[in-house]
């Protein structure tokens, strides 16, 4: 039972990651692999802003949520902007390079020191019972709240609103869209604010929920198997990614060791490519997009 | 090559040459002059940082014509690295071996690994071929780090410097002649390579698939072959890289192993065999030269402890400066450096140089 519970969260974790990383891909078919970078600057972000500006835990998320979304429309209007129109190749180096110049930015900033923000906000992590002996901790039961609202959220706004379905046509055909007076690199931003908004978000639970360290970043790592399970131009194959990939890491901790828990979304990775390479739900043109 | 001004092969051995003017050859011996040597007149330090940028010069050229030629991107390269250097250990550690068993057993097993990682490219481009060879990387150094655990060599693998005979290789100044000797095969290698008819199969390849494959180019054949032959370099330096440090660790063969080598490539210009040369010096020197004007400037104390975030960072700067602003890279300026000199006082840029 413990093992359903954790592999939930674990996999709601993976699912607000990997969101942002779809929604990049499929407004500008750029494949961030800075996501891992995004995701721990928000918990560097909630830790600061709990440090400094508030002690409550609401006003410090809100907060913190604010300066990630910041953050992503900076590095796209800094830096993205000029990769527009570039080869993939180029685009996704300098996506690394990113994640490095970030990393190196964390570790410059607030050194490697382990952080607790939970502390700064004066709360504790509680852990409550489930069914049976299942427990689970506050901020696991945060995680899977926000990961299905965030999830409603962006469908709601993808279908419904005017600036989602302006995001769905650039992505689908950003010549048409820009002849029909959609502003490009406005919404290539918007795509970058949302995604560092939910990585960051994962960010600041996950450095709630366990500490806060520059190692963070190996869990953004473990969404590229996610979100190529499901599909790279997918968001709702994130989902049944991050369970697949979950559950493979799980079952990996459990019966076989610690350090195949690491490979083990790799493992699935390289299966997922081998049978069926566009992911589950992803559509078979974007190999010869690529 | 291209010359501002006229200059005409009259035979065919004049166009076969490697070296193509006079100039060339009297700046290529005063290299080699040098370079053979700079160990009499240098520190240690000095030493170990040349014999550096030899093993990884062994590396970025084998991913150069892999990425830079062939057009196959892959993340995988500390993979090649970590499997060079595990099979030497563990043919070291289980069954003694010397290192004319280990050194042609890492290229065999690098050789095998590239077809394997090389079969994804056959079905798969661009960004699915780079997230398989990353995976690939990951899969290699769970099996290097379980290997580790499993035997007790949690901490990592200690290996006693090779011997060849009674010959045992122990001093930097025989390291450095070793590894030079290497780093000047592989370069040959790589030139002559290029210009082979593999070598241009693989910029047909880089260039238009569909069209190589319409012209006759094998286009499976010359993919897994580029795959091989990046493999078999890597793993080879990954052997070297082993004996030279005399320490296997799982730690070593990190991801950012394999974007140091992409920056290489990428800071040097792809495309080009000079390109992989211009970028290794400059990645492998990077941090010792941040290192240096920190302490140039004296820096406080408090600032030195900061100094691995401050090369990590600069790193990733510096990256992103020669994507956004020359990606071309250091060839492209050195190019128009010397376009400039050759031209004074013109200034006119040449057509197609």
């Amino acid at each position: 039972m413990q093992i359903v519970v954790n592999t939930i969260v674990l996999a709601s974790l993976y699912s607000l990651i990997g969101c942002g990383f779809v929604l990049i891909y499929r407004a500008s078919r750029v494949v961030n692999l800075a996501q891992g970078e995004l995701m721990a600057m928000g918990g560097y972000f909630l830790f600061t802003v709990a440090m400094s500006l508030f002690k409550e835990p609401v006003p410090s998320f809100l907060v913190a949520s604010a300066f990630s979304l910041g953050l992503g429309f900076m590095i796209y209007f800094f830096l993205m902007r000029f990769m527009a129109g570039e080869s993939v190749f180029a685009a996704i180096l300098t996506t690394i390079a990113l994640g490095i110049l970030l990393r190196g930015l964390i570790t410059l900033i607030w050194t490697s020191q382990l952080w607790h923000p939970l502390e700064k906000m004066g709360i504790t992590n509680g852990s409550h019972t489930l069914i049976k002996d299942a427990v689970i901790s506050t901020f696991g039961i945060v995680t899977v709240l926000s990961a299905f609202l965030i999830y409603v959220a962006l469908f709601l706004c993808l279908k419904f609103t005017r600036w989602g379905l302006r995001m769905q046509a650039v992505g689908e055909n950003p010549l048409l869209a820009s002849r029909r007076g959609i502003k490009l690199h406005n919404y290539y931003a918007l795509s970058w604010g949302v995604a560092a908004f939910t990585g960051g978000f994962a960010g600041m639970i996950q450095s709630c929920d366990s500490i806060l360290e520059p190692g963070m970043v190996a869990i953004g790592l473990k969404t590229f198997p996610v979100v190529l399970v499901g599909g790279l131009d997918s968001l709702i194959g994130v989902i049944p990614g991050a369970f697949i990939v979950a559950i493979a890491e799980v079952i990996a901790i459990n019966y076989i060791s610690p350090q195949a828990s690491e490979a083990a979304p790799f493992i699935v990775l390289v299966a997922m490519l081998l049978i069926r390479p566009w992911g589950l739900f992803g559509t078979r043109e974007e190999l010869e997009r690529v | 090559m291209s010359f501002a001004s006229g200059y005409f092969k009259t035979s065919y051995r004049a166009d076969l040459s490697l070296l193509e003017t006079r100039s060339r050859w009297l700046f290529s011996t005063l290299l080699i002059i040098g370079l053979v040597c700079f160990p009499f007149f240098t520190s240690p330090f000095l030493l170990d940082l040349a014999s550096q940028v030899y093993l990884s010069l062994i590396g970025a050229l084998a991913l150069m014509l892999l990425t830079g030629f062939a057009g196959q991107i892959s993340l995988g390269h500390a993979g090649f690295i970590a499997v060079g250097a595990y099979v030497t250990a563990i043919l070291f550690k289980e069954l003694n071996a010397p290192i004319w068993v280990t050194l042609p057993a890492s290229g065999l097993v690098g050789a095998v690994l590239g077809v394997i990682f090389g079969l994804p490219s056959l079905r798969l481009k661009g960004v699915y071929l780079a997230l398989s060879t990353l995976a690939m990387h990951f899969i290699v150094t769970y099996m290097g780090a379980e290997y580790e655990t499993r035997r007790g060599f949690a901490t990592g693998i200690v290996i006693k410097p090779p011997s060849i005979g009674p010959f045992t290789i122990r001093d930097p100044l025989v390291w450095y002649f070793l590894l030079l000797a290497a780093a000047v095969i592989a370069l040959l290698f790589s030139v002559n390579l290029v210009r082979s008819r593999s070598g241009r199969a693989w910029v047909a390849i880089r260039d238009r698939e569909v069209v190589a494959e319409a012209i006759g180019v094998k286009v499976p054949f010359y993919k897994l072959s580029a795959f091989v032959t990046g493999a078999v370099m890597t793993s080879i330096s990954g052997c070297l890289f082993a004996y030279y440090r005399g320490f296997v660790s799982v730690e070593a063969y990190s991801l950012f192993l394999t974007i140091q080598y992409v920056a290489m490539i990428i800071i040097g210009g792809l495309g080009t065999i000079l390109g992989a040369v211009l970028g290794t010096i400059f990645v492998v020197l990077l941090p010792y030269t941040i290192d240096a004007v920190g302490r140039a400037l004296e820096v406080p104390e408090r600032l030195t402890t900061y100094m691995f975030a401050i090369q990590y960072a600069s790193f990733g700067l510096v990256m992103i400066i020669f994507l956004v602003l020359e990606p071309g890279g250091l060839v492209a300026i050195w190019n128009r450096i010397r376009n400039y000199f050759i031209l004074w006082p013109f200034k006119r840029r040449t057509l197609g140089g």
